[in-house]
């Protein structure tokens, strides 16, 4: 392999690429837009990826909430159009009898005026279980989330998003052990956290104790509405049906009534999602490398015509000595070199449209395209099916090459 | 240096075969300078390329510088040319886009020179054939004459046992023809074995030994005494 390190070797590529330089140009097009469209695409369907993950972020994807809506049927005597309420009771029911359940967590929202001195403003409050924070986990930068002792004792503490701590507190101001009244009764700041990149679901930014919330609206046993998350091998859709099936059948509803029951099936829509990027990384890996194909069998069709056109020349130099091996191998390293170095054109002008489209639409929370990027192993194997697809056609030029005798070779005019 | 005995070759031509080259026995010393002489059609190109290993030979037997040339593939014969062999064509044949210097050169390249080296030889053989300050030039920056002499520096370039020109002055008008020719002549008094193929009478006169083929046989070979072309230019 000594000869690639020589300088002849590629002054004879230099000067046979060089010859034609509108023609070299050409046959570079092909494999630079294969690798171009391989590392956009696939830095995009990343990029997409990546904006879904967040979209997504700190949900357990595996989850699904269920709500009572009014019935649509009439059953056992009762008439339709009766509002269902879903309770503690059928939290619990749920978590013993539906199997692959993870956990079940219900909540409670209101929505009530919050007053800090002299600031205020109407929220959603949250009555919750510390097992929240397993679901929708939340990212505390001060203080801590709610905890068993909280609920137990139905105590004033609240935890809240930075964003609620941006309206109602003054600027650099304590947070912890601070008060903030809630529908007139003051509570404890035990926590902030950072607010979500999105939101699935209702809005919730202000977390207090299930219990103080039951007592404070006067709740009972009523629930807003309970996450189911499945178990990590579980059946999404199934555990949903099956809750609901069992919910019904404690609220005496018809079993095939659809309305009774409202719900939001997180992980089946996740899977929707993710079926989509993977048919369409599928079809770019498909096009990259088809498109990929089709220019290098590009670069092996001109080398064809630039070898018929050379057969004089070829012949000039076996007739000074150079063998067939040499000949050839002169043609495969013309043929690969092509390949890389389009392809290395094609792997950087890729990389510089995935910048700009980081650049124009990767910023700030509501961007489409998170960090599209292509991993290095992604573009090593890109290089090798470039170096290997451009050798072996580069042989059937090389081989064309040779098959004339240096006789006939120079003759030819 | 170079025997020849019983050489038979025909080409193929539809169906039939052409008998080109029925049976040429020729040897020729070292030192020699031979005008292989005939009309189209004789053979006397076939002879050529067959000589120059460009071509393969059917039945007889060839001797070139004691080394039998027997089955030839084409890598042998690759380096057999590179070795025993000049080559100086009627159409000089310079590869276009290599300037003087580098189609001096390349014969060294196959040889595996380095290109230090290569570039001195090169220079060397190109100042012999007066051409020195034209090494950057391109083949079509130069003249007929300057192309068939830089073809001649390449031809030498490898320091070959046997130079061969098929019709050298074929492409060139009559008082180049005779630069060149002088040129050849410089060369075979320094000791160079040449061997030209010619229909032109006045270009073989100035050889040493005229060969003449007709139909495939040698109808004529015979020592001359040598024309110097110094006395027409």
């Amino acid at each position: 392999m000594m000869f690639l390190f020589e300088r002849d070797t590629w002054q004879e590529v230099y000067d046979s690429l060089t010859k034609n330089k509108l023609r070299t140009a050409l046959t570079m097009f092909g494999v630079w837009w294969g690798v171009l469209l391989l590392i956009w695409l696939l830095g995009s369907a990343r990029g997409l990826d990546n904006s879904f993950n967040r979209l997504f972020g700190d949900f357990a994807t595996n989850s699904v909430f269920v709500w009572g809506q009014s019935t649509s049927k009439p059953f056992k005597g009762f008439q339709e159009g009766r509002m269902v309420n879903l309770t503690l009771t059928d939290a619990k029911k749920v978590e013993e009898n539906i199997e692959g359940i993870e956990f079940v967590v219900p909540r409670n929202q209101n929505s009530s005026l919050v007053v800090r001195n002299f600031q205020s403003g109407t929220f959603s409050i949250n009555g919750d279980y510390p097992l929240l924070d397993k679901v929708q986990k939340k990212k505390l930068v001060h203080g801590r989330f709610l905890n068993q002792n909280d609920i137990d004792e139905n105590k004033k503490v609240v935890v809240i998003s930075e964003d609620i701590y941006l309206q109602l507190f003054e600027k650099d101001a304590e947070v912890i052990n601070e008060y903030i009244q809630i529908n007139g009764i003051n509570f404890t700041v035990i926590g902030m956290f950072k607010n979500g990149n999105q939101n699935m679901g209702p809005t919730s930014d202000i977390h207090i104790p299930f219990t103080t919330f039951q007592q404070i609206y006067n709740q009972g046993e009523n629930i807003g509405w309970m996450m189911l998350t499945g178990q990590p091998d579980a059946d999404i859709k199934q555990v949903e049906e099956d809750a609901k099936l069992l919910l019904k059948n404690l609220h005496d509803i018809h079993p095939e009534d659809k309305r009774a029951f409202g719900s939001f099936n997180l992980g089946d829509m996740f899977d929707k999602f993710n079926g989509f990027l993977f048919g369409m990384q599928f079809l770019t890996w498909f096009v990259g490398i088809a498109t990929l194909i089709a220019g290098v069998f590009a670069i092996g069709n001109i080398l064809l015509i630039t070898v018929k056109e050379r057969t004089k020349e070829i012949g000039v130099r076996r007739a000074l000595g150079a063998t067939p091996f040499e000949v050839k191998r002169q043609i495969i390293v013309e043929a690969v070199f092509i390949t890389i170095v389009s392809g290395l054109l094609g792997i950087i002008s890729g990389g510089l449209i995935l910048i700009l489209e980081n650049y124009k639409w990767g910023q700030g929370p509501e961007a489409t395209l998170v960090n599209p990027s292509v991993s290095i192993p992604i573009v090593f194997i890109a290089l090798t099916i470039l170096v290997v697809l451009g050798s072996l056609i580069g042989l059937i030029p090389a081989f064309k090459a040779t098959s004339i005798k240096p006789i006939e070779a120079l003759r030819e005019e | 240096m170079l025997k020849i005995s019983k050489l038979h070759k025909s080409y193929p031509i539809g169906d039939s075969s052409l008998h080109v080259l029925k049976g040429i026995d020729l040897s020729v010393d070292s030192g020699e300078m031979v005008a292989i002489m005939g009309s189209s059609g004789s053979g006397k190109s076939t002879l050529l390329n067959i000589i120059g290993m460009l071509d393969e030979l059917d039945k007889g037997e060839y001797v070139l510088d004691n080394v039998p040339i027997v089955d030839l593939n084409e890598k042998k014969a690759a380096i057999y040319r590179n070795k025993f062999l000049g080559f100086i064509f009627q159409s000089f044949n310079l590869i276009n886009y290599k300037n003087a210097i580098e189609n001096v050169a390349l014969p060294l390249y196959y040889q595996g020179f380095k290109r230090k080296e290569r570039l001195e030889k090169a220079l060397f053989h190109l100042s012999k054939v007066g051409l020195s300050d034209w090494a950057k030039h391109l083949p079509n920056e130069l003249s007929g004459g300057q192309k068939q002499r830089v073809a001649i520096a390449r031809a030498l370039a490898a320091d070959p046992k046997l130079l061969l020109a098929d019709e050298p002055t074929g492409a060139l008008d009559t008082k180049t023809s005779h630069e060149i020719m002088e040129f050849l002549q410089q060369l075979n008094d320094e000791g160079k074995t040449i061997l030209i193929v010619t229909h032109e009478e006045d270009i073989a006169d100035m050889c040493k030994r005229i060969v003449r083929l007709k139909d495939g046989v040698i109808m004529e070979d015979k020592f001359v005494t040598q024309v110097r072309a110094s006395q027409y230019v």
